[in-house]
């Protein structure tokens, strides 16, 4: 058991949760995931591991209720416990000292994602450009982290209501047009955005490494559900990534796979909302 | 269950036929997921222990990879003695109830049972399951006798078959054993893989709670290679074994084989049988409901598929297999429960690519038809294609079942353990690797193959991992040379 130690709301229906998991924050790095699995009947899901305390034993989760698991994750308390946490899973992104700028570009909650990621470049010696969207100011995480461990951060909201009125694509077009001198992009969030920033850099040759995020079961290589043709090769996610090259990334097989269960996601949660909505009632 | 009865003459032996294992009704059964084979009563158990001959030089042990004393359990089932029956069998094996099951016996002991030379021989494996379960089911189970502690520690890696048994055998020796799994449950392929209709997960784990009983260790959701390496467990254990199992499915490679709707057999059954998508949305996690399913492969993993897709709806459900029925490695009990149950089987036809409809779902297979050629290297006559042959199979999905190759997680982790071209384990028949202290069994060694097979090779690795602590530390000469470094 896993006891969540603390629990905030960062925006409407996205959490940020420290789970005690000793076994996950001893070894994890930047880029690697967990699975985890809330009780008996539970599905495992993967979430990225944003950050680690190794002393204290705990790791940071964000995620958004999307599902019937993550709409039960998120009626768990401080003080209460997950069933499974296992880690970390993937291979650590690849950090290295470049001759240039690392950008992370982020979408919604994939921020929190690309944070480790943004953080670990930092602490090699890099200058690093964190380029963060959201729809509307309100719906914006984890800014302050960014600040933190990036020379710069620039926002994009759909709205205009902070940062740049446009989408990402639209900061990191100024970045290259004033000149910055770009050596590696990391996006991090909705695969349409990693798809644009990835077809965006493509001509340009600026090297692009994207985090998948896709459907998986074990996490660990032995099923294949994570699939995606990386260069016209079959890859597993979970195993062999979870970064890849997102020029080579096959987008639109990508996107379609990760709608495989669109229909009984909406059953599962459906037959949650009718039987356990009340909280613990799952339990 | 006093009295000894009188002792019945060969002629007498071999007059008794050999008893049928009842079966659910095939019609009942498809649309349950409960066990096929019903298991036999006191009574039908110790007439067929009856038919044992006693011989003095038993045939059945000599291909009994678990080194079972099968006239020996057979004999007290014949008495009535069910719970000693059950002792013996668990003196040598950590899976008896498990084995009783999935064991292909008519390629071990059974194949050498003198009475199989005349007559049908024993039902080993139907008396094997049948004093185990006596016995799991029982208060008081009959537990082996434990050595006094010998104050060494080892880590058994993989909790299936090959490590269970390692574990099992390693404490009864007074070792001190934690066994690690990558997965939230125990019991590798016997849970994420073997169907609850052919190996209810109930007896799966009953046999795990005795080498817990034992002394054994089981920590879970820890992987080997991430959670920690092999060099890092070395440094806390005296002795490592390998038994992570084969764990990567493999796919034909074929375009269109990542629509969706085209599953690898280990997702497909690890969704339903370790996360029991068959109850969803009880339980959470979604597995495809397919109307018409092809499985493609001949084994026991597709026939295992098949029936699975015919229990969750489907209104056809069929093999295509690119040999003959002659060449399919499936059991054959397998297979006929397979037909029993509506199962259509396609022979000499071969995927050549899938084809998705406009939302990126298969919707059909196109496949040619194969002739057999001359013998491969597998004994087995090669199949050719038929030019000009192509056909389209109209499916909504289809498993891939045509085997496993190595999970790297482990080896590309663990210095000095070395690979061969094919990311197995290199070790000598004992389980030993190119490394000191470093023992590896089952499936990471040998590629895909049985439970049986995994059993037998965790049992000889068990006895060199205890002669190592018990003082024989030397490493072979060969175990380094068999490397490819060498």
């Amino acid at each position: 058991m896993h006891t969540i130690l603390k629990k905030e709301m960062l925006i409407e229906r996205t959490w940020h949760m420290t789970v005690h998991a000793p076994l996950v924050a001893r070894k994890c790095r930047a880029g690697q995931f967990l699975m985890l699995r809330i009780h008996e009947r539970g599905e495992r899901i993967p979430l990225t591991i944003a950050d680690w305390d190794r002393e204290a034993g705990t790791i940071d989760i964000y995620f958004q209720e999307i599902g019937a698991t993550t709409e039960l994750l998120a009626t768990l308390g401080e003080g209460e416990a997950i069933l499974d946490v296992v880690g970390p899973l993937g291979n650590p992104t690849h950090v290295e000292r470049l001759d240039g700028s690392f950008v992370m570009v982020g979408g919604g909650f994939g921020i929190a994602a690309g944070y480790p990621v943004a953080r670990a470049f930092k602490e090699a010696g890099n200058r690093v450009i964190a380029v963060l969207g959201a729809k509307t100011k309100g719906l914006l995480i984890c800014e302050d982290m960014l600040k933190g461990v990036c020379d710069e951060v620039l926002v994009a909201t759909n709205d205009g209501s902070y940062g740049v009125q446009g989408l990402v694509s639209d900061v990191l077009q100024g970045l290259l047009d004033r000149g910055e001198d770009i050596r590696l992009v990391f996006p991090v969030g909705p695969p349409i955005m990693m798809k644009v920033i990835s077809q965006m850099t493509l001509p340009l040759k600026i090297r692009t490494v994207v985090s998948l995020n896709s459907v998986m079961v074990d996490g660990t290589g032995m099923c294949g559900s994570c699939r995606v043709t990386v260069a016209g090769k079959t890859r597993f996610v979970c195993s062999e990534g979870i970064d890849f090259d997102g020029h080579e990334v096959d987008w639109d097989e990508m996107m379609s796979r990760q709608k495989m269960y669109s229909r009984q996601e909406q059953e599962a949660l459906d037959y949650y909302h009718e039987h356990c909505a009340c909280h613990g009632g799952a339990r | 269950m006093s009295g000894r009865k009188k002792e019945l003459t060969v002629a007498q032996r071999c007059a008794i036929p050999r008893h049928p294992m009842p079966h659910q009704d095939p019609a009942e059964r498809i649309r349950n997921f409960d066990e096929v084979a019903l298991g036999w009563d006191a009574d039908v158990a110790m007439e067929e222990a009856e038919r044992c001959l006693r011989c003095k030089n038993p045939q059945c042990v000599t291909n009994c990879p678990a080194e079972i004393d099968i006239p020996g359990f057979i004999g007290k089932i014949a008495e009535g003695e069910f719970l000693e029956a059950a002792r013996i069998l668990r003196s040598s094996s950590a899976l008896p109830a498990v084995c009783g099951r999935v064991c292909p016996q008519e390629t071990q002991c059974e194949l050498t049972c003198v009475l199989g030379k005349k007559y049908k021989p024993v039902a080993i494996g139907r008396l094997e399951r049948f004093a185990s379960d006596y016995a799991l089911f029982q208060e008081e189970l009959p537990l082996p006798v434990i050595a006094p502690p010998t104050g060494r520690k080892v880590a058994v890696v993989g909790a299936g078959p090959a490590g269970i048994t390692v574990a099992g055998d390693l404490v009864k020796l007074g070792h001190d054993v934690t066994l690690f799994e990558a997965l939230h449950q125990p019991g590798g392929v016997l849970v994420y893989g073997i169907p609850e209709f052919r190996l209810p997960k109930e007896i799966v784990r009953l046999e795990l709670d005795v080498i817990q009983k034992l002394g054994v260790k089981l920590v879970t959701n820890f992987v080997v290679g991430r959670t920690a390496t092999v060099d890092e467990l070395l440094e806390e254990f005296d002795a490592v074994f390998l038994g992570n199992g084969a764990g990567a499915p493999s796919f034909l490679n074929i375009p269109g084989e990542n629509l969706n709707g085209v599953y690898s057999a280990s997702e497909y059954l690890t969704r339903c049988n370790l996360m029991k998508a068959y109850l969803f949305p009880e339980y959470t996690t979604p597995v495809a409901h397919g109307r018409k399913v092809a499985v493609l492969g001949g084994g026991n993993v597709a026939m295992d598929a098949v029936r699975m897709a015919l229990r969750l709806g489907a209104d056809e459900a069929a093999i295509l297999y690119r040999r003959s029925r002659a060449e399919m490695p499936a059991r054959v009990e397998e297979v006929e429960n397979a037909e029993e149950e509506g199962v259509k089987f396609n022979f000499l036809v071969n995927p050549v690519r899938f084809i998705g409809n406009e939302l990126g779902w298969v919707k059909g297979i196109e496949c040619i038809r194969m002739e057999l050629g001359e013998p491969d290297a597998s004994g087995r006559r090669r199949p050719i294609p038929v030019k000009g042959s192509e056909f389209v199979v109209e499916v909504d999905m289809a498993v891939v079942a045509i085997g496993q190759s190595a999970n790297p997680i482990v080896a590309s982790t663990a210095t000095g353990v070395e690979t061969n071209e094919r990311g197995y384990f290199i070790a000598d028949d004992d389980g030993r690797t190119t490394k000191p202290g470093v023992f590896a069994g089952g499936d990471i060694v040998t590629g895909a193959a049985t439970v049986i097979l995994a059993i037998g090779a965790g049992k000889k690795a068990a006895r060199a991992i205890h002669d190592y602590l018990s003082g024989n530390a030397d490493w072979p000469e060969h175990c380094y040379r068999q490397g490819r470094g060498n």
